[in-house]
């Protein structure tokens, strides 16, 4: 009974095209930011945030950026691994030389690095569609991760190939390093979150996402109607890919601390992150939060059940694990091509008008 | 070839004053390999008036349109605009000229909802960078808002309110046809192109679409540019109509002029051939 | 001749070679793309499944021994027999006829009308089942293969070219096989869809599916037909594969070379298919020849895409692909 738009009227037009306009759903979005900032720093511990929370929002912010490319502007990218891989170089080689910059800083100057790389590989998607492109974009991932791999000063010439993230700190915690508090990391990149989503649905809400959408779903129309398709297009792998990159380097300075490229940022990452993205919904800034939770929570899950209570061997755990991700794939695009997100979004449309049926 | 008009434009037979030329198409020919899709066409566009091109099917007329609108780059012939000779030009470079059209196929974009349909006809006049439109404030914000009036008073003038915020794809043909005219007219366009706009619609819906066109040309003052199949509405409408047979212009002038030309009625009733 | 341009020669032969493995992948997305549609990203995987099963059978492996252990408590391994190697492909091939079956039933019906991308995420989705499912069905250890057929470096090639040029060539045996059984593959296929009643209904489906829905060809038997024989297809595909380096996960990797093969040829165009292996498998081979120990080596993980990329910059449409002509 509360949940619902009559009576809330709108008399302006910024009112209007708010991200929640709906009073019910606005005073949702201020009570979890208001947990997520106040609540759970407190009670978290090195297992949640490791196992669960540092991943998943590390894994929302990758999925947003893809999310951008692949649901609002309809261009199919499976190298979101490989520009993971140039935000983690990229901050890995801003840190040691220039230890002083505060690290967020550093993050952000490693998106804007990985969006000039995804500018880049963008460029053939004026000449070539679906998946061929898709296919294209397979050249961006093994040439990045071979790039990495193969040229030493990506590393700093360290004899294991690996690299690993210098301690720093930031307004007197340490945010990367073997000394970093839980809630620390958990915080930064929360921080980053925010503002990635933020930016995001700002986008998306506004002229740029129209761009993104007309091309996606009529290219030739969009283009007639005045739509500069290179502009859209290659503004589209700019904006995901600056997130993505911020992405892979929240996932190596933060999370992992120190990572071999082949492991970390192989076309399975890739693959990974698209899945978020069909999973939560293709087109919703809602959808990718909802995928990266659900996909960060079900190998959590597997193996607390299958291994934990069952005492199954834990690589059994882990190909079941690739059966059910592929089936809710396959399942999810035959029931509700729109993901999670539309789940959620015809939930609500019932409670709007509970309890009556229609 | 003369023109039946005067250039410096003339008064219909309802006591309209036209304009000058807007847009003028001298000896278009345009091929697709071994096919000729029209030959050596030449005809003009005044400002303020409804032109029509009619013709049987297969004659060429959604090409010329094409042509019009820059989708198509003809093989021989020029193209001049406000008088001035169109180069090769991208398609959404012929729109910031203020060139707007509808589809004969309709060409929405089916997972956004009708307002954002119909704002992105604004997308060529936002000026607002990057940056600002992420963090919406300022300038991006107040354009948005700017746009937005604008838009709803379409949206009043079409009387489509209440779907305002239904996804495209969900609408009946008519409807549809109806949001495609709305993201057209967004566009503030100095000429407005139409393929065949009433295609597939009852009487009706004919009769809505009809009004629009007439309204829209009289309230605004937006030249049209239109291909029908329907005679009767094709000549209740326009100002001036252009026939096409077999990639050829067979008549050129008021419907009434093209009722009587000889070469038009032996086109659409067929001729005995000895 | 010079010792370097011999050399070359024998990259480049041992480059064709590489280049009709990548063939015999590549057959299969095409023949899948041309009658359904469908941009079949799993075919490598059915590749690795395949062979997985085909092991899995010669050496009577008990199937999802693994599941049954860790819920019964038992200690199943094997039935403890042999089975000939003649027998196990037949077994093989028919599991991929069921599996087609299957994929048609479960996935592919209810997925007829939706945009050819989203059958291409649903392919990736379904490579990721399968692989899960061969592992849980056969285990994920590197298995062996041998189905008889001949390995090593031809002896025969070796004493010929040495006599020639006094330089003897290294050719793989298996190599030769390979393109015997390719050129074998390519026929048969052409011949049956010209000449069959099923390949002209194949191809009808191909060009029109409402159309072919209207004369009474029943869409779903060609579906399963279809992805019967790209199974099939897949099932040579491993054993080739998987008797050269053995059955792991990495074989499904390597036929992701398939696609860039087939961006060079055109997803439609089964010569296409070939060419264009031949194309990235002599060029990858010559360029990490040539350019590859100056950058550190290991070129071929990336040389067929980004060639594959830069090609369709200049002709979207590849090799053997129509000229795409927009309308509105």
């Amino acid at each position: 009974m509360l949940y619902r738009e009559a009576g809330d009227f709108k008399t302006t037009y910024s009112e209007d095209s708010q991200t929640f306009p709906i009073f019910f759903d606005r005073m949702g979005y201020y009570v979890t930011l208001l947990l997520a900032f106040g609540l759970v720093p407190l009670f978290i511990n090195d297992y949640w945030a490791n196992a669960v929370f540092v991943p998943f929002l590390i894994y929302a912010i990758a999925a947003i950026g893809l999310n951008i490319l692949v649901g609002f502007a309809g261009q199919v990218s499976l190298g979101t691994g490989g520009f993971m891989a140039v935000g983690a170089y990229s901050v890995y080689k801003l840190m040691t030389s220039f230890p002083d910059v505060p690290v967020l800083i550093h993050v952000l100057i490693a998106g804007a690095i990985t969006a000039f790389v995804g500018v880049l590989f963008g460029l053939p998607s004026l000449r070539i569609k679906g998946f061929y492109l898709a296919v294209a974009t397979l050249a961006a991932q093994f040439f990045l991760v071979w790039l990495f791999n193969k040229v030493p000063w990506f590393y700093n010439y360290s004899a294991s190939g690996q690299i690993t993230v210098p301690q720093s700190k930031m307004l007197g915690f340490y945010v990367t390093g073997a000394q970093t508090s839980a809630s620390a990391k958990y915080l930064f990149c929360l921080v980053v979150l925010v503002f990635v989503a933020v930016v995001a649905r700002n986008l998306t809400r506004g002229t740029m996402g129209r761009k993104w959408m007309a091309i996606r779903d009529m290219d030739i129309a969009a283009e007639i109607i005045g739509v500069n398709p290179l502009n859209a297009k290659l503004t589209a792998f700019a904006v995901s890919s600056f997130f993505i990159g911020i992405a892979g380097a929240l996932f190596f300075a933060v999370y992992l601390g120190a990572a071999e490229v082949t492991e970390a940022f192989s076309i399975q990452k890739s693959f990974l992150i698209l899945f978020m993205v069909i999973i939560g919904g293709l087109g919703s800034i809602f959808g990718s939060f909802a995928g990266a939770a659900f996909l960060v929570l079900l190998p959590v899950f597997l193996k607390n059940v299958l291994v934990g209570q069952l005492g199954w061997p834990t690589d059994l755990a882990a190909h079941l694990e690739l059966m059910i991700v592929g089936a809710l794939i396959v399942g999810f695009l035959i029931a509700e091509p729109h993901g999670m997100a539309q789940l959620w979004r015809l939930a609500k449309e019932k409670l709007r008008l509970w309890p009556f049926p229609h | 070839m003369p023109v039946s008009h005067a250039e410096e434009g003339y008064v219909t037979a309802d006591g309209r004053q036209i304009g000058g030329t807007l847009m003028e198409l001298r000896n278009i020919t345009l091929r697709f390999g071994g096919v000729v899709a029209i030959k050596d066409i030449s005809f003009d566009i005044h400002d303020g008036e409804i032109r029509a091109i009619i013709g049987p099917n297969g004659a060429g007329k959604s090409s010329m349109l094409n042509v019009i609108s820059g989708f198509y780059i003809p093989t021989e012939g020029d193209v001049y605009f406000k008088k001035v000779k169109r180069g090769p030009m991208k398609p959404y470079e012929v729109a910031r000229l203020g060139i707007a059209r509808t589809f004969q196929n309709i060409a929405l974009f089916d997972g956004m909802s009708v307002l954002d349909n119909i704002m992105t006809g604004r997308l060529t006049m936002i000026k607002s960078g990057l940056l600002s439109q992420a963090i919406w404030y300022g300038a991006a914000a107040r354009e948005e808002y700017q746009h937005r009036e604008k838009v709803e008073r379409i949206i009043d003038f079409l009387e489509i309110q209440n779907i305002r915020k239904t996804p495209v794809g969900r609408l009946p043909y008519g409807l549809k046809k109806r949001v495609e005219l709305a993201r057209a007219l967004a566009a503030e366009p100095k000429l407005l192109l139409l393929d065949e706009p009433m295609a597939g619609m009852n009487v009706e819906e004919k009769e809505d679409m009809s009004r629009f066109i007439l309204d829209l040309n009289d309230e605004f003052g937006t030249t049209i540019c239109l291909i029908e199949h329907d005679m009767g509405v094709v000549m209740d409408l326009s100002d001036r109509v252009v026939v096409m047979d077999y990639g050829r212009k067979i008549g050129d002038g008021t419907p009434d002029e093209v009722r009587n030309n000889q070469d038009v009625i032996d086109a659409y009733l067929g001729v005995a051939h000895d | 001749m010079p010792e370097q341009l011999l050399y070359a020669m024998e990259v480049t032969l041992n480059g064709l070679m590489a280049g009709v493995m990548y063939s015999l992948v590549a057959l299969g997305f095409v023949l899948i793309f041309k009658a359904s549609g469908v941009f079949n990203y799993a075919q490598g995987v059915l590749a690795l499944f395949a062979a997985l099963t085909l092991v899995g059978l010669q050496n009577g492996q008990v199937p999802f021994a693994h599941v049954i252990n860790a819920i019964f408590d038992t200690n199943l391994h094997t039935f403890g027999w042999k089975l000939p190697a003649l027998l196990a492909i037949l077994l093989a091939a028919a599991v991929m006829v069921l599996l087609a079956i299957i994929i048609e039933r479960l996935v592919l019906k209810h997925l007829v009308s939706q945009a050819p991308i989203i059958l291409f995420m649903a392919t990736i989705g379904l490579a990721y089942f399968l692989e899960g499912l061969g592992d849980v069905m056969w285990g994920a250890d590197i298995k062996k293969l041998d189905v008889g057929l001949p390995q090593g470096i031809s002896d025969t090639i070796e004493s010929l070219t040495d006599r020639w040029f006094g330089y003897g060539f290294f050719i793989d045996n298996l190599d030769i096989v390979a393109t015997l059984v390719a050129v074998v593959l390519v026929a048969s296929l052409t011949l049956f869809s010209q000449y069959s009643k099923q390949g002209r209904a194949l191809r009808a489906v191909a060009d029109d599916h409402q159309a072919a829905l209207s004369v009474g060809i029943s869409l779903r038997f060609i579906w399963v037909l279809v992805w019967s024989i790209a199974g099939f297809v897949a099932l040579v595909a491993g054993i080739m594969w998987g008797t050269k380096s053995g059955v792991q996960f990495s074989l499904s990797l390597i036929a992701l070379k398939a696609l860039p093969v087939l961006m060079l040829g055109g997803f439609t165009s089964i010569p296409g298919a070939i060419v264009g292996g031949l194309i990235i498998g002599v060029g990858e081979k010559l360029f990490e020849f040539s350019i590859g120990p100056m950058v550190g080596g290991a070129t071929e993980n990336w040389f067929a895409y980004v060639l594959a990329l830069l090609f369709l910059v200049f002709r979207p449409q590849g090799l053997f692909g129509e000229k795409i002509i927009e309308r509105v």
